[in-house]
């Protein structure tokens, strides 16, 4: 790992005394590897998580552009069904807890100890030990392709008994990897938790926090709810496979369809940490490139909270096909559609930030407002689904699969991709390379809605997901969203070509970067050093 | 740049909207029963409303993109709260969930109601075929996909109906109220036929109802949606459609049929005979684990060729097959088989592609040890 940044000198110490002193009263750090390898700065931890995450997007990503490979024309040309359906879990799960969590994570970790005035994370060496099971982790995970009977290959959402008493050998593996990545969430959760509520600089209440650091501290309360219980769930998996328990055969008196409640208990708060610290940055952006105050901050704070209360009451609508006595159907519908309440609150909070201020459109800004329609269309779509008569007709098809895409793809991708724009200059002291991560937005946009898009009609028009070969009929949605996913994923090396530029160079940035900036991060240099906020900063609230 | 981003996002919500108003193969279909109408009237409805909202939001949103660009002068205001317009934009969306949510409702208790159904299916999954029951009827049949492998491994012309079609489809009366019972031998599958409106998972120790009603005579064609395993893409549902009086001209003759199949079990069977009929039961049932030429696909689906075990113990292979390998992929087939099939593919595995038993298993035997 070539990387060198932030190294703590001198001269960038000048503006705020609290991070003077650079390392002095430190003892020898170790260099390179080891330095990685035994770190308990948050930066550097935020910077192996955010690095982590990029190499699993991009693994991810390989194994999407398969799938649309084999995809792109009917018939069977490329890989057998049994790879196909691998390659459909395995994007899956490495997309969700290996490249979306863990980029969040990492974003927690560079940024909520500088939005909140704390000099690092609360527990260092505990963050030190999240980070490093997640490679180890991930590593069992991949290692399963190279197995007998081949990877998991029962889909991201692993339903029992196919997960069990039909699944490959490598299960076993795939519960452990499963296993470790929750462990290292639930600590990671701990840390952030500890650290916002302890560690605030003096003066800032609760509700002063930016609301990056509003959104992460009810994510951490999230996982730390529901990670558990899909550690029992995939437990109860390995009890099946391997000790002879009958948890989830029906044969043996137990119930399939008692998993599919315990994962989506976990599965549904799930997506929402997926997409709540999205929402925080977004808040952070949009203000300040439209140069206004954030509209309504205390009903962005409440919205979030309803919409994590929410999330343990709609697991349901996950299973509306199971066969649910009505009551329960009705139940989930409702509580379901419920959600779009906060939801919708969020949105218009965030158009009327932009209704009168002064808007420029600079790389992060770009991302956010794509956020913000993408997400939305997304929204609209999770709308129609929540529908239990109409969703007969949408389960289980492509219209779902375009619908939790545009939610994660230009909804949390985009968000992160929006935060490393909006944060970089702070990170490297660089802005990135305006040029290109236009490009690399344009690109993207195009790409992710020409992937997506069609799949809302092969859905409606009767494609079934995870299908290695279909129909005719579907032929032409099918070769648009393949081309589409070649475009955004060849786009994103873009994104890879702006991030080392920056690292190595271009335009220098000031303390705070974005003139519209008003959070405690822009107050220290650029590139933060690597200790900053030694002595709690004071902190002022904006006046009224 | 600017501009150009408004005409990028108008052209999206553009191709939004054109097809769907066009409909046909890029919408849900109406279908073929009173309910799916409803669902697709329900479906357009909540529609409509998102494209409402979406126009609304996204307007305001691209006006003030457009109006307050700082390029352009805009100097920004100072506001940041109203409780005022929280509330309505709290309330507004409630009272629109709570129009969507009355019809929802209603529909739903309709499709719940299974009441008074003239005719009872029993629909198993099975990897990865349906197997149909017409209870208290004594038919019972399995359906399998027909497209051939060549058509899929690209080696021929796909036909029109690829990947869509069936040996045998489910044949209903129109007009008829028909209930369907829902389970699966193995693992979770989901029966879905999108022109009925009817999608059901069929999980394993579960029976699902579900019901439908047909207006009109026709072949409506639908898939597995759930994913079961390696051929889940290739578990298509066919149902045929017809008028009572050919319906039950069809239903006379499946009972005739299966009147005939069970005198068989009686008599003795020529090596021949049973290994013509073996190798129509191992080409619907056992090629798609076992392949064609009984090559198999190890670990998880053992060769049959010049399987040693197979050919040394025939007890040991018709007790397989009956019972299944259990915590395996090799299901029982003791319940969905009749004897005279399981007699057939044994013989069939016992003496094809070079395996040389040279005996015959006789459906009387299999009679015997399913008594036992």
């Amino acid at each position: 790992m070539a990387f060198h940044f932030p190294k703590p000198t001198p001269q960038q110490n000048t503006t705020t005394a609290d991070a003077g002193l650079a390392d002095s009263h430190h003892h020898e750090r170790p260099r390179g590897l080891m330095r990685w390898v035994l770190t308990t700065n948050h930066k550097e931890i935020g910077t192996l998580y955010l690095l982590f995450s990029l190499t699993m997007f991009f693994v991810g990503g390989i194994f999407a552009l398969v799938v649309r490979a084999e995809l792109f024309q009917p018939g069977l040309q490329l890989v057998e069904p049994e790879f196909f359906n691998q390659m459909t879990t395995m994007h899956g799960l490495i997309m969700v807890f290996g490249a979306v969590m863990p980029a969040f994570v990492g974003l927690a970790n560079w940024m909520v100890p500088l939005q909140i005035g704390a000099p690092d994370m609360a527990l260092p060496r505990l963050n030190n030990f999240s980070f490093w099971l997640l490679p180890v982790a991930f590593t069992l995970l991949l290692s399963t392709l190279i197995m007998p009977g081949g990877a998991p290959n029962f889909g991201w959402t692993f339903y029992a008994p196919l997960s069990t008493t039909y699944a490959p050998p490598s299960t076993t593996f795939f519960i452990f990897s499963l296993h470790l990545a929750g462990i290292s969430s639930i600590l990671g959760a701990i840390n952030i938790i500890a650290t916002i509520l302890n560690l605030r600089a003096p003066g800032m209440r609760m509700m002063d926090m930016p609301l990056f650091v509003w959104t992460w501290l009810i994510t951490a309360f999230l996982l730390i709810a529901v990670m558990p219980v899909l550690a029992g769930v995939i437990t109860m998996m390995l009890m099946d496979i391997n000790f002879g328990t009958s948890f989830f055969s029906a044969a043996g008196g137990g119930d399939p369809v008692l998993f599919q409640h315990l994962f989506w208990f976990f599965g549904h708060p799930e997506v929402y940490i997926l997409i709540l610290p999205a929402f925080g940055i977004v808040s952070a952006i949009i203000p300040t490139f439209a140069r206004k105050r954030l509209f309504g901050y205390a009903s962005m704070v409440y919205a979030t909270a309803s919409i994590a209360i929410l999330s343990f009451l709609v697991w349901a609508h996950h299973m509306f096909a199971v066969g649910l006595p009505l009551v329960a159907e009705l139940f989930f519908m409702y509580t379901t559609m419920l959600i779009a309440v906060p939801t919708g609150v969020k949105v218009f909070n965030w158009i009327t930030t932009l209704f009168r201020g002064s808007i420029t459109f600079e790389p992060p800004m770009l991302f956010a407002l794509a956020f913000v329609v993408l997400f939305t269309i997304g929204g609209f779509s999770g709308l129609m689904l929540a529908i239990a008569p109409a969703d007969f007709q949408y389960h289980d098809t492509y219209f779902v699969v375009a619908h939790f895409h545009y939610v994660l793809v230009p909804g949390a991708v985009f968000a992160i991709m929006a935060a490393v724009y909006y944060w970089l200059p702070k990170w490297t002291g660089h802005y990135p390379h305006e040029r290109l991560a236009q490009v690399h937005f344009w690109l993207s946009v195009i790409g992710v809605n020409l992937t997506f898009f069609p799949m809302h009609f092969s859905g409606l028009a009767g494609m079934p997901r995870r299908i290695p070969d279909y129909a005719l009929q579907f032929a032409d949605f099918n070769m648009v969203s393949s081309l589409g996913a070649l475009l955004y994923g060849t786009s994103q090396l873009v994104f890879v070509l702006v991030v080392i530029k920056c690292v190595r160079g271009g335009k220098k940035a000031p303390a705070k970067a974005w003139d519209g900036a008003e959070d405690l991060e822009w107050s220290v240099p650029s590139p933060a050093p690597l200790h900053t906020f030694e002595t709690p900063p004071h902190f002022e609230r904006p006046a009224h | 740049m600017r501009t150009l981003l408004v005409r990028v996002v108008a052209g999206l919500m553009l191709a939004l909207i054109s097809p769907l108003i066009l409909a046909n193969g890029w919408n849900m279909p109406i279908g073929v029963t009173a309910l799916s109408s409803e669902i697709h009237s329900l479906h357009m409805t909540i529609f409509w409303i998102c494209v409402a909202i979406g126009v609304v939001v996204f307007g305001v949103m691209f006006y003030s993109l457009f109006r307050y660009r700082r390029s352009k002068g805009a100097k920004a205001a100072n506001f940041h709260e109203h409780t005022g317009v929280e509330v309505l934009w709290t309330a507004i969306p409630l009272l629109i969930l709570v129009a969507m949510a009355v019809p929802a409702t209603a529909t739903l208790k309709n499709m719940y109601d299974t009441s008074d159904a003239d005719i009872d299916v029993m629909v198993t999954g099975q990897q990865w075929r349906w197997r149909y029951e017409y209870l208290g009827e004594d038919v019972a049949y399995t359906s399998n996909m027909s497209t051939p492998r060549e058509q899929i491994s690209g080696e021929s012309e796909k036909n029109e109906n690829y990947l869509l079609e069936v040996d045998e489809p489910l044949v209903l009366p129109v007009d008829t109220k028909v209930r369907l019972l829902l389970t699966s031998d193995d693992v979770i599958h989901s029966w879905w036929v999108p022109e009925l409106a009817v999608k059901q998972d069929a999980i394993p120790g579960f029976v699902n109802e579900n019901w439908v009603r047909i207006n009109e005579p026709g072949i409506y064609r639908g898939q597995c949606a759930e994913l079961c395993g390696m051929d889940h893409g290739f578990m298509p549902v066919v149902v045929e459609a017809m008028e009572k009086d050919d319906y039950d001209v069809w239903l006379a003759e499946r009972k005739a049929a299966a009147e005939q199949e069970a005198m068989g079990v009686d008599r003795e069977w020529e090596l021949a005979e049973l290994m013509e009929r073996g190798e129509q039961v191992y080409g619907s049932i056992c090629a798609s684990c076992h392949q064609v030429d009984g090559s198999g696909n190890p670990p998880a689906f053992p060769a049959l060729a010049g399987n040693v075990q197979l050919l040394d113990d025939a007890q040991w292979h018709i007790n397989t097959v009956l019972n299944g390998v259990s915590g395996s992929a090799m299901p029982a087939f003791r319940s969905t088989l009749n004897p005279v099939e399981i007699a057939a593919v044994v013989t069939y595995e016992r003496n094809a592609w070079g395996n040389d038993a040279g005996d015959t298993v006789q459906p009387s035997e299999i009679v015997e040890m399913l008594e036992e």
